[in-house]
């Protein structure tokens, strides 16, 4: 009785090990597919010019993505000086606060923020900031996107601050250090590798969004660093790009598909190496 | 009066309603070894976390009664300056983990801003690693981080990061307890060579180390203090049947 006992088993074991495999190999199957158009449509369109020149008028051969490029950057720029103070801040207040109403109030937030569809941050930053400015433009578009980082950000923050000892705040206080310098001085520096990699992923996050944009930073055809203006951005372009009937600018939309996925794979790649290298022994 | 470093008198603590010390009454002379020993619980930590103020930490600590650094009341003082004057070493090693060596021993001064020239801190590392044995072993290693160090290194790290702001006392809460036999006989004996410049008051559940290093030892026992004297004294002709039975191990 025992020998197809065995076997069954056996036979099991290697049917779920199978299983267990092809689904693994599914889940992994878009996104080289993705990486495999993109690539191959993108990487064609990519030259000096492509991405040094601006959008040129319907009809007229060429053009590029400079203002998308440096529209995004800028945005991220934004974001980040809303965004990286106000949620390292709110990290340090829950991993010192562990209980306490406006820690769970925070944390609650936190989490319904990080569910709240995109599209609806970008109605919030319409009605705050471009309306009663009474014009689209690159401030409220970084409000939107600072926003869709702060959870990220405070998320991270926090629990990589909750996993500092507390014996090194309290090495910190018994020499004498005030609080805030025990925060300043000796908290942080411990945590910056989980800090950072918070940061970067957050801004990878933000890079592809679309949908805060249309209302708030609108897109630009034009190159603009002004903050109180309308500005281009990478996804806005590839949403342009794409909607047109030309082929060519099917193709630039492609292109630039190619540039933020590089832009948000090297950013992921960043993160991930900080978070070994920095790493504190404790 | 010049003799006295430490002076606590009619001392009580509290956690909220929970009375953890009750009227300790102590005196601490100049250069000495002083052991706080008793069961766990009893509230020898609680004790010698209220001379650096360090139990205000946890919400609903409150004291009565009174407590003197060389006549100087500690909870009339400024926490942040009182522990400048009285170092702490703690159970687990903890160096800085981002800091090196020779930081980590300045950290007094380089956290709390204290602007010194560098060679005076040079001269600062060099003397507080010699006092605590350890500038021999990390001469040539300054600037690696501290945590590469072994256990019973990283404590005396932390010895030598606590002596380098002069303190007038060293707190000392069981800072053998997490090491092997040898780096506890190499602190031991250094506590024994510190002696000459600084006092120390050292928290053990270890009755033989208390033995061993320590000039005047006070026994606690569930928050009262049982027994102060000094140590040859209190091991050979205890006063009280309470000592008796736990230095002969009839309890804790």
């Amino acid at each position: 009785m025992t020998g197809n006992h065995v076997k069954r088993r056996l036979a099991e074991d290697i049917f779920f090990k199978g299983m267990v495999c092809l689904f693994a190999f599914i889940s992994l199957l878009p996104l080289f597919l993705i990486l495999y158009y993109i690539t191959k449509n993108g990487i064609a369109v990519i030259d000096w010019d492509f991405l040094t020149s601006l959008p040129r008028p319907i009809g007229e051969a060429g053009g590029g993505v400079f203002n998308a490029i440096v529209g995004t950057l800028m945005l991220i720029i934004l974001s980040g000086v809303i965004s990286i103070p106000c949620g390292i801040a709110a990290g340090i207040y829950l991993s010192e606060n562990k209980a306490g109403k406006l820690a769970s109030g925070i944390r609650l937030s936190v989490v319904v923020l990080q569910g709240t569809p995109s599209i609806v941050i970008g109605i919030i930053a319409y009605i705050w900031i471009v309306a009663p400015l009474k014009t689209f433009s690159a401030l409220s578009g970084g409000i939107a996107l600072s926003i869709m980082m702060l959870p990220v950000i405070v998320k991270t923050t926090e629990e990589t601050l909750k996993l500092i000892p507390y014996h090194l705040k309290e090495a910190s206080l018994a020499l004498g250090v005030p609080y805030y310098r025990t925060i300043l001085k000796v908290i942080l520096p411990s945590g910056i590798s989980g800090i950072l990699t918070g940061i970067l992923l957050s801004v990878a996050r933000i890079t592809g969004e679309t949908a805060p944009l249309l209302f708030t930073a609108f897109g630009n055809q034009f190159m603009n660093i002004n903050i109180f203006k309308p500005i281009d951005s990478l996804p806005y372009r590839i949403f342009y790009y794409a909607m047109s009937p030309y082929p060519e600018w099917h193709s630039f939309a492609w292109g630039a598909s190619f540039i933020l996925v590089v832009l948000t794979l090297v950013l992921n790649l960043i993160a991930r190496g900080i978070s070994v290298k920095w790493k504190t022994r404790f | 009066m010049e003799n006295t470093v430490l002076k606590i008198e009619n001392f009580s603590a509290s956690f909220g309603d929970n009375r953890i010390l009750k009227d300790i009454n102590l005196t601490v002379p100049r250069n000495v070894v002083a052991a706080l020993m008793g069961p766990s619980g009893c509230g020898k930590t609680t004790l010698i976390r209220c001379v650096n103020r360090m139990h205000e930490l946890i919400p609903g600590a409150t004291v009565s009664g009174r407590m003197t650094l060389i006549d100087e009341d500690i909870y009339a003082m400024q926490p942040i300056i009182l522990r400048r004057k009285v170092g702490m070493v703690f159970q687990k090693p903890n160096p800085f983990p981002t800091m090196s060596i020779y930081e980590n021993v300045i950290a007094g001064y380089k956290l709390n801003g204290i602007r010194i020239p560098k060679p005076e801190l040079d001269n600062i590392v060099e003397q507080s690693l010699k006092k605590s044995a350890l500038w021999d072993e990390v001469k040539d290693a300054l600037h690696r981080k501290g945590t590469f160090l072994s256990g019973g290194q990283q404590q005396r790290l932390c010895i030598a990061r606590a002596l380098a702001m002069n303190p007038e006392i060293m707190l000392l809460d069981e800072p053998t307890s997490a090491l092997d036999p040898k780096s506890t006989s190499q602190i031991e004996e250094l506590f024994v060579e510190l002696k000459k410049n600084v006092t120390m008051l050292l928290v053990t559940h270890n009755i033989a180390q208390a033995a061993r290093v320590s000039d005047v030892t006070a026994f606690i026992y569930l928050g009262e203090l049982i027994e102060f004297g000094p140590t040859e004294k209190m091991f050979t002709v205890p006063k009280d049947k309470r000592t008796e039975e736990y230095l002969t191990g009839k309890f804790g």
